[in-house]
C-alpha cells in the first residue's frame, strides 16, 4: 500500500507548523506499519492530547483521541479487550511524562503489549511553548522566562527501571533507523517504548535561539551517537540512540489468560 | 419456580447482578467502602472468562473501561468518594464519545477524605455535575439488596440503551449490610445488548449520526468500520469540528437523548401515596428509615406515604410534583444537606410545604428522627 492509503485525507491539513518533527515521525510510523503488512483493521491507535496526540485521528486505523495524559489507560483497555489487536500510542511530553507519569510507569511495569511512541520535543507546543519535564536544565520557556530550573526525566532510563521490556531512542533526522526500530517495537511483545527526540522549532526552538529545523535536525545529527560507540567515551556528553532493551519477558494480556485458565479450573 | 436464596452484602448483591447482565469488563481501585466489589469481582469475573483489572488509580480505571467499551465490552468500575472525584474527567469523555459503560459509587461520609467507614449520600449532585460542561447523565439508586440487583441490571441496560455513562450511587449502609436476596432466574431480568451497526463493510459508517429513534448503532474497535473516537466536539464520522452548527447539534442531541425521555429512563416506588397528607421523600439506604415510619404511622391511622426514588438523575420533576400535589407537607429525607430537597422544592407546586430531614455525621438516620422531624412540621413538637 502506498503511505497515503493510510492517511485520512478528510482530516488534511494537519495542525503541525513547518517544520515541526512530528510529520516525521508519523511518516515512518506509516512505512514500518506497511513494511510489517499489518492490517488497518488490526491496529488500534489510542492518543491523548498535544500536537503529537493528533497523529491518531489523521490516519486510517481505529483511533482513539482521549484526555491529556490517559491513551495508555484508555489503551490498557483496549488491550485486554482484543489482545489480538497492536495498540500503538504516540504520545507527547506532557502525555507521558507529565500528568500521564504514572500511567506510563505502570503500563510498563505491567509489560502490557502496547507500543508507546514518545516523541520528545522539550516542550508543551499545542499551549504554546511552556516548560515541560524534558526541557533542559536552562532553556527557556513562556513559563521559565528565567531559565528552567526543573531537572529533565530520562525516558530511556525511566521505561527501562519501570519495566519496559524494549526501549529505544532515536530522532527525527534518523529517519531510516527509525522505521527498523518502529517495526521492532510493534512486533515486540511487551511493552516498547521509542523515545523520538524531536524537533519544535516554532517554540522551543524561537524561545531558546536554536535556529530553524534544519539547524535543529542538524543538532542531532551532531550530538547524539549509537549505542556502544567509542564516540561516547570521548563524548560523554553525546546522547546515545539505538536499542537499549530487548528481552522476552512474561506479558500481561498473555499472564491474565493464565489467571482466566485457573479460575476456571477452580469452580 | 424454587429460587435460590443468598444471603449477601449490598456490595456482592451488585457483583452478582453486574455478572447477571453480561459484565465482560472490570477495572478499579480499592477504596472503602466499595473495596468489596474490587474483591469479588478479582475471582469471579475470570471464573466467568472476563477480564479484572486492578489499575494505578481510579482515572486509570475510568479510562479503562471506556478503552475496552469500545471493543465490544460490557464495562463497570466501582468507587468511593474521593476516587469519584478522580474519575469525573473521564466520565465527561464517556458523555461527550457516547460510550457505555456503568460506575457505581458506594458514598461515604464527608467532603475530601471524609469518613471512609460512615454512610452518606453527599455524592448526588456531583453524580449530576461533576464533570465540567453541560451534559445529561443517568444515575440509579437502591434502598434493598433485591433493587441493588434490579438497578445494576438496569445501568447496564440504560447504558446500552442511551449510549451513555450510567452512575449507580450505592451507600455505605447498603453497600455493607447483609440482607436476603432472592436470586433472579437467567432472562427472568430482560437484558438489553448493544446495538450494533448494520452497515456493511466498505460501506461509508456514521457512528455519531443518529438514527430517527436517538439511538446510535456502534462498531466495535477490531472490527471492519474504522472511525474516531474524540472528547472533542465532532461531526457524523467522530472527526473533530469548531462549526458551531455541528456543536449546537452535538450539545443538544447528547441532552436531548435523556433529557427528553425522562418518564422511560425513571423508575420509583410508590408506597401509600393515594391518600397520603405527608409524604415522605427518599431513595438509598435512607428510604429504609422512611417506609418503616410509613408503614408503623398506617397503624396509627395516619396518612403518610413514601416515594422512593430509584433514579435520581435526571431528575422526574413531573411525577414528583404530580404526586405530591396534594400532600400538605413533603419531608425529603436523605443523609446530606438537602441536595434532593431542592430539586423537590423546584418541582412542586408549592415549595414552602417541603421539608427536610436529614443527617450529616456519619450516623444513619433512623425512623426516631424522622419521627421527631414530623412532629415539628405539625406543630407537636418533639
Amino acid at each position: 500500500m502506498a503511505v497515503r492509503d493510510y492517511i485520512r485525507e478528510r482530516f488534511m491539513p494537519h495542525i503541525w507548523c513547518a517544520g515541526c518533527g512530528h510529520g516525521i515521525v508519523m511518516n515512518n510510523l506509516i512505512r514500518a506499519i506497511e513494511v510489517l503488512g499489518l492490517k488497518k483493521n488490526d491496529i488500534v491507535m489510542v492518543s491523548g492530547i498535544g500536537c503529537s496526540a493528533r497523529i491518531s485521528g489523521y490516519l486510517d486505523f481505529h483511533t482513539l483521541h482521549t484526555l491529556h495524559g490517559r491513551a495508555l489507560a484508555f489503551a490498557t483497555g483496549v488491550k485486554l479487550g482484543r489482545p489480538d489487536l497492536h495498540i500503538i500510542v504516540p504520545m507527547g511530553d506532557g502525555d507521558a511524562t507529565a500528568i500521564g507519569g504514572n500511567h506510563f510507569i505502570h503500563a510498563a511495569r505491567r509489560n502490557i503489549d502496547i507500543t508507546a511512541v514518545i516523541m520528545n520535543n522539550h516542550i508543551y507546543g499545542m499551549t504554546g511553548g511552556q516548560y515541560s519535564p524534558l526541557s533542559v536544565y536552562g532553556r527557556m520557556a513562556t513559563t521559565a522566562p528565567f531559565g528552567n530550573i526543573d531537572q529533565a526525566f530520562d525516558i530511556v532510563g525511566l521505561a527501562q527501571s519501570a519495566g519496559a521490556s524494549f526501549v529505544a531512542r532515536t530522532t527525527s533526522y534518523h529517519a531510516t533507523s527509525m522505521i527498523k526500530i518502529f517495526q521492532k517495537a510493534i512486533t515486540h511483545k511487551g511493552f516498547s517504548v521509542v523515545e523520538v527526540l524531536s524537533q519544535c522549532p516554532t517554540y522551543y526552538g524561537r524561545k531558546n535561539r536554536l535556529g530553524d529545523a534544519v539547524e535543529m535536525m542538524e543538532f542531532f545529527k551532531k550530538n547524539t551517537t549509537p549505542l556502544g560507540s567509542a564516540a561516547k567515551e570521548k563524548n560523554p556528553d553525546l546522547i546515545e540512540r539505538g536499542i537499549f532493551v530487548q528481552e522476552d519477558r512474561p506479558e500481561y494480556c498473555a499472564e491474565y489468560k493464565k489467571i482466566i485458565k485457573k479460575a476456571m479450573g477452580e469452580q | 419456580m424454587n429460587k435460590k436464596t443468598l444471603f449477601l452484602q449490598g456490595n456482592e448483591v451488585c457483583v452478582e447482578a453486574a455478572l447477571y447482565a453480561g459484565l465482560d469488563f472490570f477495572a478499579g481501585y480499592p477504596i472503602t467502602p466499595s473495596t468489596e466489589i474490587v474483591e469479588h469481582l478479582a475471582s469471579r469475573l475470570p471464573q466467568k472468562g472476563g477480564c479484572f483489572i486492578q489499575m494505578e488509580d481510579e482515572i486509570a480505571s475510568m479510562c479503562a473501561i471506556i478503552g475496552a467499551s469500545l471493543t465490544g465490552m460490557k464495562a463497570m468500575t466501582a468507587t468511593s468518594g474521593p476516587g469519584f472525584s478522580l474519575m469525573q474527567e473521564a466520565i465527561g469523555y464517556a458523555v461527550m464519545a457516547e460510550i457505555p459503560c456503568v460506575i457505581v459509587n458506594v458514598q461515604r461520609g464527608g467532603p475530601s477524605t471524609g469518613m471512609p467507614t460512615s454512610v452518606s449520600q453527599g455524592d448526588v449532585m456531583q453524580a449530576r455535575w461533576g464533570t465540567h460542561g453541560d451534559h445529561a447523565i443517568i444515575t440509579l439508586t437502591a434502598s434493598n439488596h433485591q433493587d441493588v440487583f434490579a438497578m445494576t441490571v438496569e445501568a447496564f441496560n440504560l447504558a446500552e440503551t442511551y449510549r451513555t455513562p450510567v452512575i449507580l450511587l450505592l451507600d455505605e449502609v447498603v453497600g455493607h449490610m447483609r440482607e436476603k436476596l432472592l436470586m433472579p432466574e437467567p432472562a427472568e431480568i430482560p437484558l438489553i445488548e448493544r446495538l450494533h451497526t448494520s452497515v456493511k463493510e466498505g460501506t461509508d459508517y456514521h457512528p455519531y449520526l443518529p438514527r430517527e429513534d436517538g439511538r446510535l448503532p456502534m462498531s466495535d474497535f477490531g472490527g471492519v468500520h474504522r472511525y474516531n473516537v474524540t472528547g472533542l466536539v465532532h461531526d457524523m464520522w467522530g472527526f473533530p469540528t469548531n462549526n458551531p452548527k455541528i456543536a449546537h447539534g452535538l450539545m443538544r442531541h447528547i441532552v436531548d437523548k435523556i433529557e427528553n425521555r425522562v418518564s422511560e429512563i425513571t423508575r420509583v416506588k410508590e408506597y401509600f401515596l393515594d391518600d397520603a397528607e405527608g409524604i415522605l421523600l427518599s431513595y438509598g439506604s435512607s428510604a429504609r428509615s422512611a417506609l418503616h415510619v410509613v408503614k408503623n404511622r398506617r397503624k396509627s391511622g395516619e396518612r403518610l406515604g413514601l416515594l422512593e426514588l430509584q433514579t435520581l438523575w435526571p431528575f422526574p420533576a413531573e411525577l414528583v410534583r404530580e404526586r405530591c400535589a396534594h400532600a400538605k407537607y413533603v419531608l425529603v429525607v436523605e443523609l446530606n444537606m438537602g441536595q434532593i430537597l431542592q430539586e423537590v422544592k423546584k418541582a412542586v407546586d408549592d415549595p414552602s410545604k417541603v421539608f427536610l430531614a436529614n443527617k450529616v455525621d456519619g450516623t444513619f438516620i433512623t425512623p426516631t428522627d424522622i419521627r421527631n422531624v414530623i412532629r415539628l412540621i405539625l406543630g407537636k413538637g418533639v
